[in-house]
């Protein structure tokens, strides 16, 4: 395997923890938020060079230089693939821009601790391929936000309930993987993959396991809950655990499921009469939208899925971020009348439209090809589940623009005081709508490195790449037959045109 | 140096050029919160839609000079993977350079009347920059070579409109009216990204070209389909779908009059000129479909004879002057779509349902905006005379009995009830669905509640659930269900 040129990895997971360590120390909460934002950016900056350094190798898969753990521990643990180059500058930018867009008023409330050593937990997860040490990483990263809200006394009961299921069925059925055969490419039984995807659906929050992701919405910081959610590690525990083990059938039951969620929670986010209960649903949408992509096991739907990805956690954080702002000022959202923020705030407004529309693939910014390879891939699986994920696109639409005409227009908010966005927040946001505008204008970067990068998936499932594939219309009656053995894990080779 | 090629390819790209750059340079002052002024707006309005105006007459004079009567500008792979490619693609043709100059031209006309409009209003700033993107919009949808680049086009209008139609937003209605806008067009988008995803599968491109068979020789309205039937008939079918929610068809048509609470420049560059029109533009530019399908213009021509029978009559009753001149647009798209549909049996009925298209769309701009002066108009008529203006005769109806007489005039007045039998049928039936389904999912969170939680927190919690109980309609079928478990 090849090298990167700096010990990059292990510098990404160390920085946020030193940073942790020494915010620790800190009572008062500027110079809390002053040394967060220094680490963030830091961190930021040390992962967009990692990933530099892995595009310029042009490498499939790198490790560290000087191999530090190697020399500590006996193994490497962290490594880079196509997958994951690209998720750990997107997901320390998603923590800088947070760390930055925090206010004076909410920082007291806002732990810089928790976030770094929560930082440190993600880019660690992203930077391992070792099955243990993601369910160990993910496991861990469960405690922050935990600990967030008991020190504000607030209730845990459901949070624990579904992060303890969601812990079990990891170990429990990676637990009978390994005892079933250390190798992934090898037949499974059900008992071994449907805990694992149980537990990919609870962190992802899909239909019927997603009860918690509206409440943790309600009960936790703002800051804190988009940052457990919006980097979508229960997507990546899906890549990295469920993908290389579940057979094609499997995949595309668990699909249906995620797509009935993406339907449900865009209706749902239409009857919200609170704002953060609106953006969880919205998240909870835009997440299986993506488990849809990935669930088809097709190399477009991959593709799409993937790209998705990266613009739907760019836009729902900006998306949030907004609504952070907005709250800021004018307390917990209630969406049953209109607020009139617009000529208060107009550029937050102007922000808060764009980054929302990027979010359901709104031509131009960075989701609008990912989306709509996303449905091509759908279409070509199932015809109608291509339909379905279009549906959920609209009212996800339908409720953006909602909740955009609730908090910005109406009879004119009068404030003594300017409400208008301070500069870390206009640095902030405009980063991000910028970055979404960017992807949008040209994709063919983005989309040739997921495309590749899902090319890759499908060969851990020993799955050929056919280009000239069939259409989906053409109905072939010796493929796609019945598969008999639910411990299979077929070989799929899709027959081409004569 | 100066190939026909070259020429054509340099005039094109400023047809696109000069409303891109007037809608980025808005928008970048706008997020940089240095607006332009009143002046740099209106010039910058000026100056780009004359440079488009300009090219694209000169596109269509070297057009009927040099004689190709179809010219493609190529922009390269926007996206290309191996089985997907997004090609940026702008064809001039019969139908796409009369429509572009249409835009040009009103958009000038209503650029120059907005200016002094809105002269001092606190969204001035606002109009034009959703102006731009509108005009962005149109000249794109009209001169894209493939569904994608038309898609993007399609969303700009679609948004832009609903915005526009919630100008005034300090009140609750004009708001309300944009997002119900909003919703239609959510739908005919959706029908819309299904077509260009079903093109896609079938072609591996959604090259209109390539679809329709044109380019090689042959230019719109000719054209032939590689498709079969079944095909054609789907993707038509969802064509027809997102067309008619773009123009307002039955059983679409509710939010038109609802789209008048905008200023009356966009309302009538939107509703009476361009916007309007785009469902019957995107009829007319997969024309070569229709042709091969009897089906599918039969469904185009029933839909509009309904749509403009619809407007003429709800039309008659309409007590202010913008719902009035909504219903006899409407009338004309109506009757437009079906000329596009009889167009099966004799294909010069397109070319005739275009000459209707820029005709309409140039009389009803100048009548949606004399229609604010002409009330002024009439009202000094009327002090000079001392008394009403004469009227016209009402229409001989006395052979109809008086309570079919008022039936029908409610019947007109309240537009068909088809806004209240689709939110009968569809949308409340959902809404009280997932309102039950949000009520079952905050009484499975409840059970969670521990006692820990703070006493404010417990208040909000509270107040939430007494919000949510007193939101809920009386009978929801979760409700029901629920008083039967208990």
């Amino acid at each position: 395997m090849m090298e990167l040129h700096l010990p990059w990895l292990e510098l990404c997971v160390l920085v946020p923890l030193l940073g942790a360590m020494f915010v620790f120390r800190f009572r008062d909460s500027s110079e809390a938020h002053f040394t967060g934002v220094a680490f963030s950016l830091a961190t930021l900056a040390l992962t967009t060079g990692t990933w530099i350094d892995f595009m310029a190798m042009r490498a499939s898969e790198a490790q560290d230089k000087f191999h530090l753990m190697t020399r500590l521990t006996g193994r490497e643990f962290f490594q880079l693939d196509e997958i994951s180059a690209p998720l750990l500058p997107l997901a320390a930018l998603l923590f800088a821009l947070t760390t930055i867009a925090t206010v004076r008023s909410k920082a007291r409330r806002f732990s810089f601790f928790w976030t770094l050593l929560s930082e440190s937990l993600v880019l660690a997860t992203f930077s391992c391929k070792e099955p243990w040490l993601i369910i160990s990483l993910l496991t861990l990263a469960t405690l922050p936000p935990y600990f967030e809200m008991r020190a504000r006394g607030r209730a845990t009961s459901m949070y624990v309930f579904y992060m303890t299921l969601f812990i079990v069925f990891m170990i429990l059925g990676w637990g009978i993987v390994i005892a079933e055969g250390q190798q992934t490419k090898q037949v499974h039984s059900l008992y071994a993959i449907i805990p694992l995807l149980a537990a990919v659906l609870i962190r992802s929050g899909i239909f019927p396991f997603h009860s918690w992701v509206p409440d943790f919405f309600d009960k936790s910081s703002f800051g804190t809950a988009l940052l457990f959610v919006t980097p979508l590690t229960g997507v990546y525990a899906a890549v990295r655990l469920v993908l290389p083990i579940a057979p094609d059938w499997v995949m595309r039951s668990m699909g249906l499921m995620s797509l009935f969620t993406a339907v449900y929670a865009g209706g749902m986010a239409l009857v919200q009469t609170e704002g953060r209960r609106l953006f969880s649903y919205l998240f909870m949408s835009h997440a299986a939208v993506i488990l849809v992509g990935l669930e088809m096991v097709t190399v477009q739907g991959l593709t799409g899925a993937l790209c998705t990805w990266i613009s739907v956690s760019l836009s729902l954080t900006g998306f949030g971020l907004a609504m952070r702002a907005v709250e800021a000022r004018r307390g917990r959202l209630q969406l049953t009348s209109y607020q009139g923020l617009y000529e208060q705030m107009p550029l937050l407004a102007v922000c808060f439209l764009l980054t929302g529309l990027a979010s359901v693939g709104f031509p131009g910014t960075m989701g609008y090809v990912g989306s709509e390879l996303l449905i091509d891939g759908a279409v070509a699986t199932y015809p109608l589940v291509g339909v379905a994920v279009v549906v959920s696109a609209a009212l996800n639409g339908i409720a953006i623009l909602h909740v955009y005409f609730m908090l910005f227009t109406g009879t004119r908010h009068i404030s003594s005081i300017s409400l208008r966005m301070g500069r870390r927040e206009k640095v902030a946001l405009l980063t991000l709508v910028l970055i979404l505008f960017a992807g949008g204008i040209v994709p063919q970067l983005n989309i040739a490195s997921r495309h590749h990068a899902a090319e890759e998936l499908l060969k851990h499932r020993g799955i050929v790449i056919d280009v000239n594939s069939r259409a989906p219309w053409v109905v072939d009656p010796s493929a796609e037959t019945a598969q008999p053995m639910p411990e299979a894990h077929p070989r799929r080779i899709r027959p081409t045109v004569p | 140096m100066f190939t026909e090629d070259n020429v054509f390819r340099a005039l094109g790209l400023i047809v696109v050029a000069a409303p891109l750059l007037m809608a980025i340079i808005m928008g970048v002052a706008t997020l940089a919160s240095a607006p332009l002024s009143e002046r740099a707006s209106n010039l910058l309005c000026q100056i780009c839609t004359v440079i488009g105006l300009i090219a694209s007459l000169g596109i269509l004079g070297l057009m009927l000079a040099w004689g190709p009567r179809n010219v493609t500008i190529n922009l390269g792979q926007w996206v290309d993977v191996h089985e997907f490619h997004f090609n940026v693609k702008f064809v001039f043709d019969r139908l796409s350079v009369p429509f572009a100059i249409l835009t040009f031209v009103l958009c000038g006309v209503i650029g120059g009347f907005a200016t002094r409009y809105m002269h001092r209003e606190p969204g001035y700033n606002r109009f034009f920059v959703l102006f731009s993107l509108f005009m962005l919009g149109m000249i794109v949808t009209s001169l894209a070579g493939t569904i994608e680049t038309l898609f993007t086009g399609w969303e700009l209008v679609g948004v832009s409109s609903a915005l526009l139609v919630a100008f005034f937003h300090e009140r609750a209605a004009p708001v309300r009216n944009g997002l119900r806008v909003w919703c239609v067009y959510r739908i005919s988008d959706a029908a819309l990204l299904i077509a260009s995803v079903v093109m896609h599968h079938l072609h591996g491109h959604g090259d209109f070209q390539e679809l329709l068979g044109a380019g090689k020789g042959i230019s719109w309205p000719v054209g032939q389909v590689g498709l079969d039937a079944q095909s054609m008939l789907l993707v038509g079918g969802l064509l027809l779908i997102a067309a008619a929610g773009k123009s307002a068809l039955v059983p679409f048509s509710g939010w038109l009059p609802r789209a008048m609470e905008g200023p009356t420049p966009s309302s009538a560059v939107f509703y009476g000129a361009l916007s309007v029109h785009l469902g019957a533009y995107l009829l007319l530019r997969i024309s070569p479909m229709l042709d091969e399908s009897l089906a599918l213009s039969l469904a185009v021509m029933t839909i509009g004879l309904i749509t403009a029978g619809f407007a003429s009559f709800a039309g008659r009753v309409q007590t202010d002057i913008k719902s009035a001149l909504s219903f006899a647009s409407l009338t004309q798209v109506g009757l437009i779509v079906a000329e596009i549909g009889v167009g099966y049996f004799w294909q010069p009925l397109r070319y005739v349902a275009l000459v209707h298209i820029l005709g309409h769309a140039c009389f009803r701009t100048l009548q949606f905006i004399r229609a604010p002066s002409l009330l002024y108009d009439y009202g000094t008529m009327e002090n000079a005379l001392g008394g009403r203006l004469p009227r016209m005769a009402a229409a001989r109806s006395s052979w109809l009995p008086e309570a079919s007489r008022i039936w029908l005039y409610r019947l007109a007045l309240e537009k068909g009830y088809l806004d209240g039998w689709l939110a009968t049928l569809f949308v409340n039936p959902v809404l009280n669905l997932l309102r039950g389904c949000d009520y079952l999912e905050r009484r499975w969170a409840a059970l969670f509640e521990s006692e820990m939680e703070q006493p404010a927190a417990r208040a909000t919690s509270n107040l939430t659930a007494t919000y949510v109980a007193d939101s809920l309609p009386t009978q929801t079928l979760a409700e029901q269900l629920l008083e039967k478990t208990r």
